[in-house]
């Protein structure tokens, strides 16, 4: 049943509210006598006007058009799209959390801090990173601090020849783009052809103008780089130094730790691992992770303890600043270190167990309907290529829409850009297996259905709220406001 | 152990599967993973927590925190206890909407698409723009990527930034430039205000963008008379940092002259959290949208014509341009802001305008009976919006201490970030404050010292 949902604006009927508030109770001023005329506002707001219960059931239609983690299987690689749970979102909201200002004294935040010190004790443990800064408030916002310490670190010993950071070619989009906004040059490092990183050309990047090897491990092939101990060497003898981007963490919880592998920075995306939920595209968290000797150009400030009394350290001089207006994304944390309560170490360890299980297991099933370009273990994720199909006349996308029509949020297209026709699929630990045979023969039907139509799959979906819709059309005449209709 | 309830693989499961794959053991799956970089022993992290227990461990945690349910707030300085209706949370806590990924599959993400569609209209109603992205992380990152678009869309590398802006979006922003080695300089004030006559001998050829607050840290409101003309003669972009609260009420940006509008939306009924998550707020003139970092929603229809929507002019972000990308942004602050937008929608442009009024109303009564105490001053002359400077007779810290014993949370203390201020603080009055609390505090500060 396809139809399109009337704007808010579009409801409003002049003279409706929905809200209620006191009266003004202090003597009131004539509005001129507060603010000079010119500084006052000379046209109406333009908003619409409803009554609560309206606006209720406008956002209820709106989130039946809407599929969450908590609709269906999410298998979208490299998001992480595991279970988000309920006692995160009771505990976020207590007003001891979520009513605190962050300027108030440091004898009315002791909780606070208490949990954001605990948290990064456990963070450290599971990284085998000295230290962390919660600041950053997603995972390429991390990225960007690290890199920014990075060239803290640098300039401060007086190398100021560093302008390169090197990047695998399947890195993630927010890789480069960060390089940029800390003002390096991009050098990309081809994969060899079992997927991961080519040895010998990261040996022949390297020099003296490199400043970091930007990583993902396991890559977002979901394929672990073997060879990270000799790529660590290699980076470090030549003064460079290591960034591990934590997006695909939930592999190796337990297994491996990206500190004894070399790194000297890392980030996490607490939104993918640590379970806080997604939000349909935001908040997150991007706690910072550095050893030792990068300590003193982490953002301020840090939570500290003296004493059994917790407080917030400013005193580092080589700081590079701050990142974000206060603390990061404080009530983000609070459901995280929840989530690190409620596992624990074995669980935590467990969770990566079944999502390296789930990932094999599906590989294993759709690797007979699909082209596995590299057939080995993976890790969390593993990527397919529609290019057979493709050739039949429906890619990745078309598969994509297909799986819209049968439940199933499709997993990741057309990254990462060295896979032809991507299919990314991270099933996570939070499935049942059951869940995994449904989608495999879902997508075995699918790839039938391409064999037999393919022009029908290529015209997809068809049991969605709205049909295929037209980006090529949005981008080239874009409309991005509602506005009134003069008639 | 707590936490199993969320792994539904069973050892029965785990055999089947592993047999499947054609492995003996877990280990087999770990077996890529070179052994001088595997864990030889087991995490070291507490036990795990049955839900009740950790129910019980994080209550106690934030037991020990003051908060605006058990205290008096009187603190700004861009988070404020405004007052947030019941409907936000029950929309934000409609699962659908926040266990979802940024909407990438547009026909199974209309809800998403829809209420951020919404905001950006909303957003570009207060301000008087053309465009408004999806969020930033927040006003602070909203400024420093508002400049960075700046130094973009002029191929300049400077930034003149007033010292009434925000000292944290100020340090964000130089922290930004500093690394992305742009500059940036600050233009001074006068009584509380930017200095409009050093500015105009700070623009030159080599200004990207002029970056001041509306109203300003220390609640002022600007004189924005002239000032757009004086920036775009010299062919530089002006930013302007808003409260959107103030707007209902103050002249619209676009009105005076403003190409970009950033800002901290978390007086849109967003909890103060400690100061996280925020939302940052990005709006600007249409010809600066290919510039616009982030996500923005766009219109569209499908095949028969129904109208729909999707992430548009993405060639402007990393997954599409990597290096060439107008920011790394990715994930921002979504949920945040479909919580803004219902808190407009429920306000409408009538509870707006009352809610910026008792704002404005309640900040001038309190100033005025703290000014007629013995040794509290008010440090500039001026307009205020909502929030004010005053001089008192003692130490910030030790006032505030004070007030605590009364269950307030007093003023922010502005030496930290003003040298010259010493014995200054910095008041809110939200619409959320009674006449009652307001006297309450009043009675506090009287005959302190
Ligand atoms: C590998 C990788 N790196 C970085 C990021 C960026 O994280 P965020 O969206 O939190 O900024 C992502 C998220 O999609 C990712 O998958």
């Amino acid at each position: 049943m396809r139809k399109s949902k009337a704007l808010l604006f579009e409801m409003s009927r002049p003279g409706r509210q929905g809200y209620s508030l006191p009266s003004l109770d202090v003597p009131e001023k004539p509005l001129d006598e507060l603010l000079p005329k010119k500084a006052q506002r000379n046209e109406p707001l333009g908003l619409p006007e409803l009554s609560e219960n309206e606006i209720i059931r406008h956002y209820t239609e709106l989130s039946t058009r809407n599929f969450g983690v908590d609709t269906g299987f999410y298998p979208l690689g490299s998001c992480t799209m595991k279970y988000n749970p309920k006692v995160n979102e009771d505990v976020a909201v207590l007003p001891g959390f979520a009513f605190m200002h962050p300027c108030q004294p440091l004898e009315t935040v002791q909780g606070a801090l208490e949990l954001l010190y605990n948290m990064e004790q456990g963070l450290k443990e599971l990284t085998a990173m000295d230290r962390f800064t919660l600041q950053p408030a997603a995972g390429a916002h991390g990225e960007l601090t690290g890199l920014m310490v990075i060239q803290a670190y640098h300039r401060h010993r007086g190398d100021h020849k560093r302008n390169k950071v090197l990047i695998p070619l399947s890195a993630h989009g927010t890789n480069p783009a960060t390089v940029s906004m800390a003002g390096y040059e991009v050098v990309q490092i081809p994969s060899d052809d079992r997927g991961l990183v080519d040895l010998e050309a990261l040996k022949e990047a390297v020099d003296e103008t490199t400043a970091a090897l930007m990583l993902t491990n396991p890559s977002t092939l979901g394929l672990f780089e073997e060879e990270i101990i000799p790529m660590a060497k290699a980076v470090h003898e030549a003064g460079g130094l290591l960034y591990y981007d934590g997006a695909n963490l939930n592999a190796i919880m337990g297994y491996a730790r990206p500190g004894d592998m070399g790194f000297d920075v890392v980030h996490l995306n607490i939104h993918k691992t640590f379970s806080t939920p997604h939000g349909g595209g935001g908040p997150g968290g991007g706690p910072v992770g550095v050893k030792e000797r990068l300590i003193p150009f982490l953002p301020v400030p840090l939570v500290d303890k003296k004493k059994n009394q917790y407080y917030l350290d400013y005193d580092l001089p080589e700081s590079i600043g701050k990142v974000h207006s206060f603390y990061g994304n404080f009530g983000v944390a609070v459901k995280a270190y929840t989530y690190m309560c409620m596992m624990g170490a074995e669980g935590l360890k467990q969770a990566s167990t079944d999502a390296v299980i789930n990932a094999n297991y599906l590989m294993s099933l759709l690797k007979k309907t699909y082209l596995l370009p590299y057939d080995r273990i993976c890790k969390h994720e593993f990527v397919l290529s529609a290019r057979p199909q493709m050739k039949k006349g429906a890619g990745a996308g078309d598969i994509a829409k297909a799986l819209l029509d049968r439940g199933f949020h499709p997993p990741t297209v057309y990254f990462p850009l060295i896979v032809e026709e991507a299919l990314m699929v991270e099933p996570t630990d939070t499935e049942a297996k059951e869940t995994l045979d449904a989608f495999a023969e879902v997508m075995g039907q699918i790839a039938k259905d391409i064999d037999q139509d393919a022009e029908k799959v290529a015209h997809g979906p068809y049991n969605t709220v709205v049909g295929r819709l037209d980006e090529v059309r949005a981008a080239r005449n874009p409309v991005m406001r509602w506005e009134k209709k003069v008639d | 152990m707590g936490g199993k309830h969320y792994l539904p693989l069973t050892d029965e499961d785990r055999r089947q599967m592993l047999a499947v794959i054609g492995v003996k053991s877990v280990d087999d799956l770990f077996s890529d993973i070179p052994s001088e970089v595997r864990l030889q022993r087991e995490l070291d992290l507490p036990p795990a927590l049955a839900e009740s227990e950790a129910i019980e461990h994080l209550n106690s945690l934030a037991s020990k925190n003051k908060h605006f349910h058990n205290c008096v707030s009187f603190m700004g300085a861009g988070v404020y206890d405004h007052f947030i209706p019941s409907i936000i949370k029950h929309v934000t806590g409609r699962s659908e909407f926040y266990t979802s990924y940024t909407p990438y599959q547009p026909e199974i993400s209309q809800g998403v698409l829809q209420a951020i569609f919404e905001y950006q209209t909303m957003i570009c109603q207060l301000t008087g723009m053309d465009v408004s992205n999806a969020s930033m992380y927040d006003g602070g990152t909203a400024v420093a990527e508002g400049a960075v678009m700046g130094c973009g869309s002029t191929r300049r590398s400077k930034a003149l930034v007033s010292r009434s802006v925000s000292p944290f979006y100020r340090e964000v922003l130089s922290n930004y430039f500093n690394s992305r080695g742009l500059d940036l300089e600050e233009i001074p004030i006068v009584d509380g205000h930017t200095d409009l006559s050093e500015l105009e001998k700070l623009l030159g050829e080599d200004v990207a963008s002029v970056v001041l607050q509306q109203p300003n840290f220390f609640g002022l409101v600007e004189d924005m008379d002239g000032v757009a003309d004086m920036v775009h003669n010299h062919k530089a972009v002006l930013i302007v940092s808003a409260d959107p609260l103030s707007l209902p009420l103050l002249q619209s940006p676009a009105d005076y002259g403003a190409d970009i509008v950033v800002g901290e939306g978390q007086g849109l009924g967003v909890p103060a959290s400690f100061g996280g998550p925020l939302l940052g707020i990005m709006a600007a003139r249409s010809k600066f949208v290919r510039q616009m970092p982030g996500r923005i929603a766009g219109e569209t229809v499908d095949g028969e014509g129904n109208r729909g929507f999707v992430l548009t002019l993405q060639t402007r972000e990393q997954h599409i341009r990597r290096e060439k990308a107008a920011s790394n942004i990715c994930s921002n602050e979504a949920l945040v802001a479909l919580g803004a937008a219902v808190y407009l929608a429920a306000l409408g442009p009538q509870g707006m305008r009352e809610v910026a009024e008792q704002c404005l109303q309640k900040a001038a009564y309190t100033l005025e009976k703290i000014t007629a105490l013995e040794g509290f001053e008010v440090v500039f002359p001026g307009n205020i919006f909502k929030e004010f400077a005053v001089k008192i007779p003692g130490k910030p810290a030790e006032l505030n201490k004070k007030l605590l014993e009364k269950n307030i949370l007093g003023g922010v203390d502005l030496a930290p970030f003003y040298p010259e201020l010493e014995n200054t603080m910095l008041f809110a009055v939200t619409e959320k404050r009674t006449r009652e609390e307001i006297d309450a505090l009043v009675r506090e500060l009287e005959g302190w010292k």
